[in-house]
C-alpha cells in the first residue's frame, strides 16, 4: 500500500496550483464557484421532490395573490395617486422582477447570521473560492423563481395594456432598469449580511429594506410623503430601482423636481452600492471570530 | 527556518468577550486563547497537538488555516500568511473538523467529491488516482452512492478525511478526527494517516483527546495549556517532564508490612501483593535485587507508566500553578 502512495510523490510546492489573482479573475472564480454550489443545492432540493413542488406552488400562489390585491383595489378606484392600473402594473412588475432576481441569487445571504453564530462559516473559509460566492449560493432555492416569474408576467401585462411613446432609449431602459434594480437590491442583501457579522440578528433590519422596499416601490411616488420619497432617493437609493427609470418610460413627471437625466443613472448607482457593500463585506468578514467549539 | 513548513513565532489570539452580568449590565473581558506560542514543523512531520479542554488547540488550527487572524505574533504556512492570503493557502491545505462535516448532507458521498474536484480544479487523472486510493484505504467503496445523512459517524468521518485529501494538500490539519469513533474505525483512520504521512510525505498536525492516537502516530507531541506550549518533543520525553513513575508489583510468600527499600515507595498492598512506585527513568534491576535479597519473593512484574496518567498529572500540576 505504501508503494501505491509513494509513486504519487511530486516535487514539493509543485502540487498546488495557486489560482488566478486580480479582482477580475477573482470575480470570475466567484461566479464559477457560485454556479457549482448552486447546482449542488438544486440537486439537494430534488432529493425532496414533492416538498419542492409544493413549496414552489405555494410560493407562486402567494406572490400571485399579492398582485390580485392591487387588481381588487382597482375594482373600487380608477386611479391611485394619479396612476392607472397599467402604469401601476408596470412599476409593480419592474420592482418585482428586480427584487425577485436579487432574492433568487443573493437572498440566502440573510441566513449568514446563523452560520456566524454556530461557527459553520469555518468550513467555507478553508475553500479556495471567495466566501461571498459561497454564502450567496448557500441553500440556493429555485422556488424563488416564483417571484421573478410573477414579476415578468405582470410587466408583460403592463407593457401590453399601457400606451407608451416608445423610443429606442425607452426600449433600452427596460433591461437596464431590471439589471440595475437587481444590483441595487443585491447590494442591500450583501450589506445586510455584512452587518450580521457584528449583530447576528441584523437580518430584520435588512428585511425592512428588501421586502419593505419592494412593497413600497410597487406604488407610485405620488402616494407617499415627500420625506419618504427623499429618503429612498438620497439615503437608501432604492428609488433608482423602478421609480426614476420607470417614470421616464411612462413619461411621468419626476418626484422631487429631479432632472430627466437621472433616469439614466441607475447603473452607476447600482455600481456604487455594490462597491460599498463589497467593502462592508470585507470589513465584516475580517471581524469574524468563529466559535469556541 | 527555510526548511520549516509551518512556523509560529509568539502567536497570540485574544478574544474580547462580553458577558451579561445582570439585567442590561455587561462586563467585558479578554480571553487569551493562545498566549504566545512558538514552534516549527518541518515538511513531512506528523505532530500531535494535545491539551485539556479550552487549552487553545482549535484556536491554533483556525489561525493556521486563516479562519482566525492572530492578535499578535508571526505565522507562516508554506511561506504564506494564512489570514492575509487565506484563499491562496486553501489549495495547499486540507482540514478536517471532527465536529463539523463539509460533506453535502442530502447528496451521495461521491457528489461531494465531484464538487471538490471542480472547486479545486483537480486534474482528472489525479482526481481518479486520489479517489481510488482513498476509497481503497478508507474502505469507502460501498458508501459512495449513499446520501451523507445516512452515514454513521465513523463512515462520515472517513468520508470527510477523503474529501480533505483529493486536492493533494501539503499539510493536513485534523481537529479531533477520532472523536466518537469505535475501536475499529479509529484503527482504520490511524492506519490511513500513517500511510499517508509515510507514503506521500504529507505534513500532519492533529489534535485529539485520545492519547492512543498520539502513541500510534506521532513521534513528536506538543502539549498546550492555557494557550501556552508546555511541552514540545518526543512522546517518551513526556515521562521525564511529567516525572512519571513505573510500578514494581511483587508477590511475597506471605502477608508482610509495607516493604522498606530505597528509591521506591509502597503505594498499595493487597494480601501478599505489594505495589512499589519508582522513577520511570531509573532501572528496575537494582530495585528487584534489593527486594529479593531482603524479602521472600515469589513473583514480580513491572508496569510501564500510563501516558494517560502522565498527561493528567501534567495538566493538574499546571492548573494549580
Ligand atoms: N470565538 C470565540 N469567542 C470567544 N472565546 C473563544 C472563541 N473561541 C475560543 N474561545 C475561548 O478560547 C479558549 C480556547 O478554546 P479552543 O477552542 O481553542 O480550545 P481547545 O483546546 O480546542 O479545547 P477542546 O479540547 O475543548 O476542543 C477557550 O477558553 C474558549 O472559551
Ligand atoms: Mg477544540
Amino acid at each position: 500500500m505504501a508503494e501505491l502512495l509513494r509513486d504519487r510523490e511530486t516535487a514539493p510546492g509543485a502540487r498546488a496550483f495557486d489560482g488566478p489573482a486580480g479582482p477580475l479573475a477573482r470575480a470570475r472564480e466567484g461566479l464559477r464557484a457560485y454556479g457549482l454550489i448552486t447546482a449542488m443545492w438544486i440537486r439537494s432540493t430534488m432529493a425532496y421532490r414533492t416538498s419542492f413542488v409544493l413549496t414552489a406552488l405555494a410560493n407562486l400562489a402567494a406572490t400571485g395573490l399579492d398582485f390580485v390585491a392591487i387588481l381588487l383595489m382597482f375594482s373600487q378606484v380608477d386611479r391611485l395617486g394619479g396612476y392607472g392600473l397599467g402604469e401601476i402594473a408596470f412599476l409593480y412588475g419592474a420592482v418585482s422582477t428586480a427584487f425577485g432576481l436579487a432574492d433568487l441569487t443573493m437572498g440566502s445571504m440573510e441566513r449568514l447570521g446563523r452560520r456566524v453564530r454556530d461557527g459553520t462559516l469555518d468550513t467555507l473559509l478553508v475553500r479556495p473560492v471567495p466566501v461571498l460566492a459561497q454564502v450567496a449560493a448557500d441553500r440556493f432555492a429555485l422556488r424563488r423563481l416564483g417571484r421573478v416569474t410573477q414579476g415578468l408576467l405582470v410587466l408583460a401585462y403592463a407593457l401590453g395594456s399601457t400606451d407608451i411613446d416608445w423610443t429606442p432609449l425607452k426600449v433600452l431602459m427596460i433591461p437596464l432598469m431590471l439589471i440595475s434594480g437587481t444590483g441595487i437590491f443585491a447590494s442591500v442583501f450583501v450589506l445586510g449580511a455584512a452587518f450580521q457579522f457584528v449583530a447576528q440578528d441584523a437580518s430584520e433590519v435588512q428585511n425592512s429594506f428588501t421586502y419593505g422596499g419592494n412593497t413600497l416601490l410597487q406604488y407610485p411616488p405620488t402616494v407617499f410623503a415627500q420625506e419618504l420619497v427623499r429618503g429612498v432617493t438620497y439615503v437608501v437609493p432604492i428609488a433608482f430601482v423602478n421609480w426614476l427609470p420607470g417614470l421616464y418610460v411612462l413619461g411621468r413627471p419626476y418626484p422631487l423636481d429631479l432632472p430627466a437625466w437621472v433616469a439614466f443613472t441607475p447603473p452607476a448607482v447600482a455600481f456604487a452600492c455594490l462597491a460599498l457593500a463589497g467593502l462592508a463585506w470585507r470589513a465584516g468578514l475580517r471581524s469574524y471570530r468563529s466559535t469556541g467549539s | 527556518m527555510t526548511s520549516d513548513f509551518i512556523t509560529l513565532d509568539g502567536v497570540e489570539k485574544v478574544f474580547d468577550v462580553r458577558r451579561r452580568t445582570g439585567f442590561l449590565r455587561r462586563e467585558r473581558h479578554q480571553v487569551r486563547a493562545v498566549d504566545g506560542i512558538t514552534f516549527q514543523v518541518p515538511r513531512g512531520e506528523m505532530v500531535g497537538y494535545i491539551g485539556p479542554n479550552g487549552a487553545g488547540k482549535s484556536t491554533t488550527i483556525k489561525m493556521l488555516t486563516g479562519i482566525l487572524t492572530p492578535s499578535g505574533g508571526r505565522l507562516r504556512v508554506a511561506g504564506i500568511d494564512p489570514a492575509r492570503e487565506r484563499t491562496r493557502l486553501a489549495r495547499h491545505i486540507g482540514v478536517v473538523f471532527g465536529q463539523r462535516t463539509t460533506l453535502w448532507w442530502d447528496l451521495p458521498l461521491i457528489d461531494s467529491y465531484r464538487l471538490m474536484r471542480r472547486m479545486y480544479r483537480i486534474p482528472d487523472a489525479r482526481y481518479a488516482e486520489n479517489l481510488d486510493r482513498c476509497v481503497e484505504l478508507l474502505d469507502l467503496a460501498a458508501l459512495l452512492e449513499v446520501p451523507v445523512r445516512q452515514l454513521s459517524l465513523g463512515q462520515r468521518m472517513r468520508g470527510d478525511i477523503a474529501a480533505a485529501l483529493l486536492h493533494d494538500p501539503e499539510v493536513l490539519y485534523l481537529d479531533e478526527p477520532t472523536i466518537g469513533l469505535d475501536v475499529v474505525s479509529k484503527a482504520k483512520v490511524r492506519g490511513f494517516l500513517r500511510d499517508l504521512n509515510a507514503g506521500s510525505g504529507t505534513t500532519v498536525l492533529l489534535t485529539t483527546h485520545d492519547l492512543t492516537d498520539i502513541e500510534q502516530l506521532c513521534r513528536r507531541v506538543m502539549v498546550i495549556d492555557h494557550g501556552r506550549l508546555m511541552y514540545d518533543g518526543p512522546l517518551d520525553g513526556l515521562h521525564e517532564v511529567g516525572q512519571s513513575e513505573r510500578m514494581l508489583v511483587v508477590d511475597l510468600e506471605r502477608e508482610l508490612p509495607p516493604l522498606e527499600v530505597e528509591s521506591a515507595r509502597v503505594v498499595r498492598t493487597e494480601g501478599p501483593r505489594q505495589w512499589l512506585a519508582f522513577p520511570a527513568a531509573a532501572s528496575a534491576a537494582p530495585l528487584v535485587a534489593a527486594v529479593a535479597e531482603r524479602y521472600p519473593l515469589v513473583d514480580l512484574s513491572v508496569r510501564e507508566p500510563d501516558i494517560e496518567a502522565v498527561i493528567a498529572k501534567m495538566y493538574a500540576d499546571r492548573g494549580t500553578s
